[in-house]
């Protein structure tokens, strides 16, 4: 079994985030990491790697970024993903979703040359973008089916039974892979890496591709092609500092149930 | 605003980056708490142990981590920078190992290591007594050949992890002299008294271990009979510079929180870290600090590269120790009154750095071992790589 895991660098959000001038997220001069959401995804994978007992189990970590994107692979690898593939080329720099998924579905067709692919597992967003499309175009462009939202995966050979948690309902999905599966962050807390873990990352294989490589033409992505565009970005404003109630002559009480009250939050 | 490291590769600085991530998300959030109501937080030594800190210092083929002393006791002081009674554990674990990695036979190390270093099984060092505290030659726990087996008697004192432990290095009596054991947990007859009612590292549990004729095999001897306190004193030299990295761990926090709190705090309309008679006691803190490190890495490449490193695991542990009890209490000096409440963590620092000029050979005692060596007159030597 080949499990492709999409894993994307994204800017820090615990530390200061810019824009480019040309309005797309600075990747380049801040600091980055694998972002969070695809963390559950490695998890579950390595899951059903840990779970399927005598199947040799291959897990790939796929990500598409600039050169410092290898960070998200590296971090996969270290969590236990088997091998890694980076897709880098100049000419995708500021892709929109479209262009996105079709770069990740060229890489992913081409990794399953070297046998099928039979899941693609995806985090349910990126922590800076925040479209959660991709995974539903990516299938759209393998021709597979998708499952999205998972909480909870079970699998037998090719089927798998999917717990996917809605505001009103959970349902239980099933499918026959190969499938493209997005995961929540309630499908179970990602592992740390171990120390045993990043010294065996350094001997896995990474492979790093370009477009060509892929056989995409250049002039169908980046932020040329986009089929959308960002006009402005900038900041939101820092949160203006709420109301202080200081309680001096007992009234404090009153004012803050008065507060919450006109709120309607009692 | 933590230290700042030179490592000697990109795996080591991968380690550390590791250990801040596991400090900041699982140990942070629970230090003041678990230490407030006294629980010793097994689960996360359990954690620590997945992420393979718990066997850094051995090597790989035992289920170690194959690091040097000079990476594993900054990840050691990183952890107690953040919870000292766990940075005490992750020391006292490495101890508990010690004797089997250096004097156990091969089979010995096959059968318990991987375990032991892999962070299954938690450690304990019983070496003190009551009445045997600084001159551990005056124990009086017996273990008496019977058949295949030892039966020990007697009491150990002030066992870290006592009670918590899955199996304790265990020093006792026998005909040929004191000797060491490998006793586990579960042995019928060992038992733990209540935890001690400590003044601080209230987290880690700390107790009487008494043996009540527990039986252990032959094969858990290790080395021969009469290697007991040679085998002691020798774990000892390693985990003095564990207590050493634990209390700069505990000075870098302090300093961090009185920095921080100096940035902030303003009186007379100034932040007081402006004020030239604070900012002077917070810039001693720091110099204490930073030379206190600098003395324990000094012995960790003396160990790493097999040189003899006792006289400068005293001098690193009584500096090191020193240091965090004089930054400590600076640093509750510098909240002032804050500073000596319960709601800021450093009156807890302060607590915790007394007995890191206790434990692991008091700081008189690391003053008689560093001034016999001096008696010896071995010094001057230079080394190359």
């Amino acid at each position: 079994m080949k499990i492709v895991v999409l894993v994307k660098y994204v800017p820090d959000a615990t530390a200061d985030r810019q824009f480019e001038s040309d309005h797309t997220v600075d990747r380049a001069g801040v600091p980055g990491l694998l972002s969070e959401l695809d963390e559950y995804a490695v998890e579950q994978a390595l899951q059903l790697k840990e779970k399927a007992e005598g199947e040799d189990v291959e897990v790939v970590a796929l990500t598409v970024g600039p050169e410092a994107a290898a960070e998200a692979v590296k971090k996969a690898l270290q969590m236990g993903a088997d091998s890694g593939v980076h897709v880098t080329d100049e000419a995708i720099a500021g892709s929109d979703y479209l262009a996105t998924s079709q770069v990740l579905a060229a890489a992913v067709r081409k990794v399953g040359e070297s046998g099928a692919v039979d899941l693609v597992l995806c985090g349910m967003a990126s922590t800076d973008a925040s479209g959660s499309v991709v995974p539903a175009m990516l299938a759209e462009r393998l021709d597979l089916p998708q499952v999205t939202l998972g909480s909870v995966i079970e699998r037998q050979g090719d089927q798998v039974r999917i717990k996917r948690d809605g505001d009103t309902s959970t349902e239980v999905i099933g499918a026959t892979l190969p499938i493209v599966l997005s995961v929540t962050d309630q499908s179970g807390e990602a592992r740390y890496p171990s120390f045993k873990g990043i010294m065996a990352a350094k001997k896995k294989p990474v492979e790093t591709w370009s477009l060509a490589d892929l056989g995409v033409d250049a002039g169908e992505v980046g932020l040329d092609a986009a089929w959308s565009k960002v006009e402005a970005a900038e900041a939101r404003p820092p949160r203006t500092q709420g109301e202080i109630v200081t309680d001096e002559d007992g009234s404090g009480a009153t004012a803050l149930v008065d507060f919450l009250a006109s709120k309607k939050f009692i | 605003m933590p230290a700042t490291r030179v490592l000697p590769d990109e795996e080591s600085t991968a380690l550390l980056q590791l250990t801040r991530d596991l400090c900041t998300r699982e140990l942070l959030p629970q230090a003041a708490q678990a230490e407030a109501t006294e629980t010793f937080p097994r689960e996360t030594f359990r954690l620590l142990g997945r992420a393979g800190l718990l066997g850094l210092p051995y090597p790989e083929e035992h289920g170690g981590g194959g690091v040097s002393y000079e990476v594993y006791l900054q990840v050691v002081e990183e952890i107690a920078s953040v919870w000292a009674s766990v940075g005490v554990g992750v020391s006292v674990h490495a101890l508990s190992c010690f004797g089997l990695f250096t004097r156990g036979t091969e089979e010995q190390r096959q059968r318990w290591l991987p375990e032991m270093l892999g962070g299954e099984l938690l450690g304990a060092y019983c070496l003190s007594e009551a009445h045997a505290g600084s001159d551990p030659s005056a124990m009086r726990t017996k273990a008496v050949r019977d058949g295949d087996s030892y039966v020990i008697t007697g009491a150990k004192a002030w066992t870290t992890h006592g009670g918590q432990a899955d199996f304790y290095k265990v020093m006792a009596r026998a005909d040929g002299g004191i000797s060491c054991f490998l006793v586990p947990a579960d042995a019928e007859g060992l038992t733990a008294d209540a935890p001690e009612r400590k003044m601080g590292l209230t987290g880690s549990a700390t107790a009487t271990m008494r043996f009540d004729g527990v039986r252990v095999g032959a094969d858990r001897l290790l080395g021969q009979e009469g290697d007991g306190l040679r085998i002691a004193l020798a774990g000892l030299d390693s985990g003095r510079l564990g207590i050493a990295a634990v209390a700069v761990g505990l000075a870098q926090a302090a300093v961090d929180h009185a920095v921080a709190y100096a940035r902030e705090r303003e009186q007379f309309g100034r932040r007081i870290i402006d004020f030239q008679g604070l900012s002077f006691l917070l810039a001693d803190m720091e110099a204490a600090t930073l030379s206190a490190r600098a003395t324990y890495l000094h012995a960790a490449r003396l160990r790493d590269r097999g040189l003899p490193f006792g006289r400068e695991a005293s001098v690193a542990k009584l500096v090191a120790t020193d240091a965090a009890m004089k930054v400590t209490t600076d640093a509750v000096q510098v909240l002032g009154g804050y500073g000596y409440t319960k709601d800021f963590p450093v009156e807890r620092f302060m607590r915790e750095a007394k007995v890191t000029q206790i434990f692991e050979g008091t700081n008189q005692i690391q003053r008689m071992v560093i001034a016999r060596s001096l008696a010896k007159g071995d010094a001057g030597n230079l080394h190359t790589d």
